[in-house]
C-alpha cells in the first residue's frame, strides 16, 4: 500500500517536471504535472500528447522531464503509452527488467476528449497497465483557444466566437470522464489542483491498481479563460465548489463523490472571472445560464444518486 | 539444414518472425495482410514465440504502439496492408524521425475509392517518401529472405531505422509456392541480440523522446536522416552477403536478369519480374537481347548502381503498378529516369502502368512490351512514353 500523504514527506521529493519551462505564466497544467509525478512512489515512465505541455517541455535539446518521456503524435498518447508498457511487460518476463514501472500518459482535452478518444478506448479496454491523466482547460489552447468537445456550454472560444447571432458554444460538455467509467475499468477519478491532498490521493490509489486508470483533472488556462493570470487555483477551486467539476472517483464500478461543498455556489461565481462567459451576463443570454446550471444541478443530482442507489 | 515447404507469402512471412521472436508485435486486421498476423497470433497463443502481442483497435494505434514499444527498448513488429498503411501515413514519419529500427511486412494492395483488396504497389507508393527502407520482394522466398535481413539492416547501428517488407497482395500472399526456411538457431544467430540505444525504460537514465524541434536545428535533423540514408546500401549489400553464407541465396540491391549484354530491358518490381523472365527467355530463344532489372532496394533507391546496370541498353520500359497521378509517369519510372540523366549515352525509356487493382499481368503484355522495345531499339520511334496496358478503353 502507499504511504500516507504528507507535506513534509512531499517536501523532500524530487520535483519530476523542473523549472524554466515555457508554458504560460499562471498555467495550470505544470502544476498538475508536478502534482501527479510528485504523488507517485515508483519511478514513472510518461508520455504526452501534442500540445501546449508537450511543445513547452521539450524544445530542442532542452527538457523539463526527469522522468522517461515520450511524445508521439496528437491522437496517441494512450497508444504510445500502452506500447511502453508492452515492451516493458515482455522485457519483465525474459527477465531484461527487475524495476517496478509505472506508465502515465498525459494528454489535454483536445488529445483527449476528440482526437485521440479512440486510442485511449482501445488502450484502456485492452487491459494496459497504464494512467491516463486528461488536463482539462476546455479548448484547443495549444493552437489558440478554438472550441473542443470539452469547451463548456457558453463559452466564447475563436472558433465559436461568441457573435451577435450566434452566442458562443451551444452544445453542452462531452462527459468524458463518465464516457471513461463506462468503459468498467478499475478505477476513474475526477480531480482539481485546487484540492492537492484529494488529486494526488487519487494518482497514489491509481497506481496501486493494476490494469487502466483514468483521471480527469480541471487545468484552469488564462489565456483561454480570459482571467486572471494568478487565478488558477482560485478558479479551479470555483468549478468544485460550483459543482461544475465534482470531485469523485469510481472505483470497481462503485462511485464516491470525496469533496461536497458545504453550501454549493451558483455557476456565476465560476463564470464571473472569466472573460469567455462575459457575454452570458447580457439579458439576452439568460436562457444559456440557465442551462449551464440545469445541466450542473443534473448531473450532480445524478452523481449523488449514483453514490447511494438506494437514496434515489 | 534447411527446411523445404509449400508455403504463402503470408505464412513464410509469420515463419520468419516466428523464428526471430520480437518483443513486441501489435497488430490490426486488413485483408490481405490478415493471415499474416493471425498465423502469427498462433504463435503467441501457444507459447511458440514469447512476444508480447497488442491487439489494436486501429492501424493507427498500430504503428503508435510500435514508436512506443520501439522506444521502450526491444524488437518491434507489426503488418499491413491499404488503407491500414494510409492510416498509418501520420506516425511512419514519426517512426522514422525518432530512429525506431521497427519492422513491418506490407502486403501490398490497391488504395480505395474504389475499394479493392487486390495487389498493386499504391499503398507503399503513398509511403515512398516517410524515411523508411523498403524492400521488395518476387516470391514467398524473398518475402521470407527479406524479412529475415530486414531486422540485421534496421537494427544496425550505423542505420537504426524501420523497414518495410514489400510482398505483392494475393499473388505472392496467397499463392502457395515452394519455400526454403533456415533452421531457427542460424535465423536467430544471425539476427542476434537487439541493441538497445536510448531506451526509455532505462530509468536510471531518463530520455525524452520526440521534442519540438524549431527552425534553428529541424533542417539539420532531417539532413542527419538523409545522411544515414545515404549509408544504407552498404549496410543492405553486408547484410546480403553474410545472408548467403547461412542460405546460399545471394541478395544485391537489385537483380539484373540477362540484362549485361542486352540491348533492350524491362525494369519491374515485384511477382511480374517472374512472369517476365520466362518471356524474356523465350525472347533470347529468339535471339532477341532482352534483360531485366528487379529493384530490391527501392529506398533509398541506389541511384547510381542503376544507372550504371541499364545505361547501355537502347531502350528500356518502366512498368509501375501504381500511378502517380501528376501528369506525370510512375513512380518507379521517375526513379528510373533520374538514376540514367547524369549519363551521356543513356536508352529511350517507356512507361506502362499494369496490374491496378489486382489486374492480371500475362505473359502476353511482356510479349508486348518487349515487342515494342525491340522497335524503338531499331527505329528510335516512340508511340507513347506512356500508356496502361491490359486496360479496356
Amino acid at each position: 500500500m502507499a504511504k500516507i500523504l504528507t507535506l513534509r514527506d512531499l517536501s523532500k521529493k524530487d520535483v519530476l517536471i523542473s523549472g524554466g519551462h515555457r508554458m504560460c505564466a499562471g498555467c495550470g497544467a505544470p502544476t498538475v504535472i508536478k502534482m501527479v509525478l510528485l504523488a507517485s512512489d515508483y519511478p514513472v515512465v510518461a508520455s504526452a500528447a501534442t500540445g501546449c505541455l508537450e511543445v513547452s517541455t521539450c524544445i530542442s535539446e532542452y527538457t523539463a522531464w526527469k522522468v522517461p518521456w515520450i511524445h508521439n503524435a496528437f491522437e496517441n498518447a494512450a497508444a504510445t503509452i500502452a506500447g511502453v508498457e508492452t515492451m516493458y511487460r515482455s522485457l519483465k518476463k525474459q527477465g531484461k527488467i527487475d524495476r517496478e514501472i509505472k506508465f502515465i500518459a498525459f494528454g489535454g482535452d483536445g488529445g483527449t476528449y476528440d482526437i485521440g478518444l479512440q486510442s485511449l478506448s482501445g488502450a484502456i479496454e485492452r487491459g494496459h497497465d497504464m494512467l491516463y491523466v486528461c488536463y482539462d482547460n476546455g479548448a484547443y489552447m495549444n493552437t489558440g483557444i478554438q472550441r473542443s468537445s470539452a469547451t463548456p456550454l457558453g463559452a466564447d472560444t475563436t472558433t465559436r466566437p461568441a457573435g451577435s447571432v450566434i452566442p458562443g458554444k451551444t452544445e453542452p460538455r462531452k462527459n468524458l470522464t463518465r464516457i471513461i467509467a463506462a468503459h468498467n475499468i478499475p478505477y476513474v477519478a475526477q480531480a482539481s489542483p485546487s484540492h492537492w491532498m484529494d488529486l494526488m490521493k487519487k494518482v497514489r490509489k491509481a497506481l496501486e491498481i493494476k490494469g487502466p486508470k483514468f483521471m480527469n483533472v480541471i487545468s484552469p488556462c488564462n489565456r483561454g479563460w480570459r482571467s486572471r493570470t494568478d487565478d488558477s487555483i482560485m478558479l479551479s477551486r470555483l468549478a468544485v465548489e460550483t459543482c461544475f467539476w465534482p470531485l469523485y472517483e469510481v472505483e470497481n464500478g462503485v462511485t464516491r463523490i470525496t469533496f461536497k461543498p458545504r453550501e454549493k455556489k451558483p455557476i456565476e461565481d465560476f463564470l464571473r472571472p472569466q472573460g469567455r462567459f462575459k457575454h452570458l451576463f447580457k439579458p439576452e443570454n439568460e436562457w444559456l445560464m440557465k442551462k449551464a446550471q440545469d445541466d450542473i444541478d443534473k448531473e450532480w443530482q445524478r452523481l449523488q444518486r449514483e453514490e447511494t442507489p438506494s437514496a434515489a | 539444414m534447411a527446411k523445404i515447404v509449400a508455403a504463402t507469402g503470408n505464412e513464410a512471412v509469420a515463419n520468419a518472425l516466428r523464428q526471430v521472436d520480437p518483443d513486441v508485435c501489435a497488430a490490426y486486421p486488413i485483408t490481405p495482410q490478415t493471415e499474416l498476423m493471425q498465423r502469427f497470433s498462433s504463435f503467441v497463443s501457444d507459447g511458440i514465440v514469447k512476444t508480447e502481442l497488442i491487439l489494436v483497435e486501429s492501424e493507427h494505434s498500430a504503428m503508435s504502439a510500435c514508436v512506443g514499444a520501439a522506444a521502450g527498448g526491444g524488437r518491434v513488429v507489426t503488418a499491413t496492408s491499404s488503407q491500414g498503411l494510409a492510416l498509418m501515413w501520420e506516425i511512419l514519419f514519426i517512426a522514422s524521425g525518432l530512429r525506431l529500427p521497427v519492422i513491418m511486412p506490407v502486403v501490398n494492395r490497391a488504395l480505395s475509392a474504389p475499394i479493392n483488396i487486390h495487389g498493386d504497389h499504391s499503398d507503399a507508393m503513398g509511403a515512398r517518401d516517410s524515411g523508411w527502407i523498403q524492400l521488395w520482394s518476387e516470391n514467398a522466398q524473398e518475402a521470407y529472405d527479406n524479412t529475415i535481413q530486414a531486422f540485421r539492416i534496421a537494427e544496425h547501428l550505423n542505420v537504426r531505422l524501420p523497414v518495410m517488407i514489400c510482398l505483392d497482395g494475393f499473388i505472392i500472399s496467397h499463392s502457395i509456392e515452394r519455400v526454403e526456411y533456415l533452421e531457427d538457431s542460424d535465423v536467430q544467430n544471425f539476427v542476434g541480440d537487439y541493441r538497445r540505444v536510448n531506451p526509455l525504460l532505462d530509468i536510471e537514465h531518463p530520455v525524452s523522446y520526440g521534442p519540438l524541434i524549431l527552425p534553428d536545428y529541424y533542417m539539420e535533423f532531417r539532413k542527419a536522416h538523409d545522411d544515414v540514408m545515404a549509408g544504407v546500401d552498404e549496410v543492405v549489400l553486408k547484410t546480403g552477403d553474410e545472408f548467403e553464407k547461412i542460405s546460399g541465396r545471394r541478395y544485391g540491391l537489385f537483380e539484373k536478369y540477362r540484362i549485361d549484354d542486352a540491348e533492350i530491358g524491362m525494369v519491374i518490381l515485384g511477382s511480374a519480374a517472374g512472369t517476365s523472365k520466362d518471356v524474356i527467355d523465350g525472347f533470347r530463344d529468339m535471339g532477341i537481347k532482352a534483360g531485366l532489372l528487379k529493384p530490391r532496394l527501392f529506398r533509398p533507391f541506389p541511384y547510381e548502381e542503376v544507372g550504371s546496370a541499364l545505361n547501355h541498353l537502347k531502350a528500356v520500359c518502366v512498368l509501375d503498378r501504381a500511378d502517380a497521378f501528376g501528369g506525370s509517369y510512375g513512380q518507379l519510372f521517375l526513379d528510373i529516369s533520374t538514376s540514367l540523366y547524369p549519363f551521356e549515352k543513356k536508352p529511350i525509356l517507356i512507361n506502362k502502368i499494369y496490374g491496378l487493382g489486382g489486374r492480371d499481368y500475362l505473359p502476353e503484355h511482356a510479349e508486348f512490351v518487349l515487342k515494342e522495345l525491340a522497335g524503338i531499339a531499331e527505329t528510335s520511334k516512340v508511340r507513347t512514353f506512356k500508356e496502361y496496358i491490359g486496360v479496356r478503353e
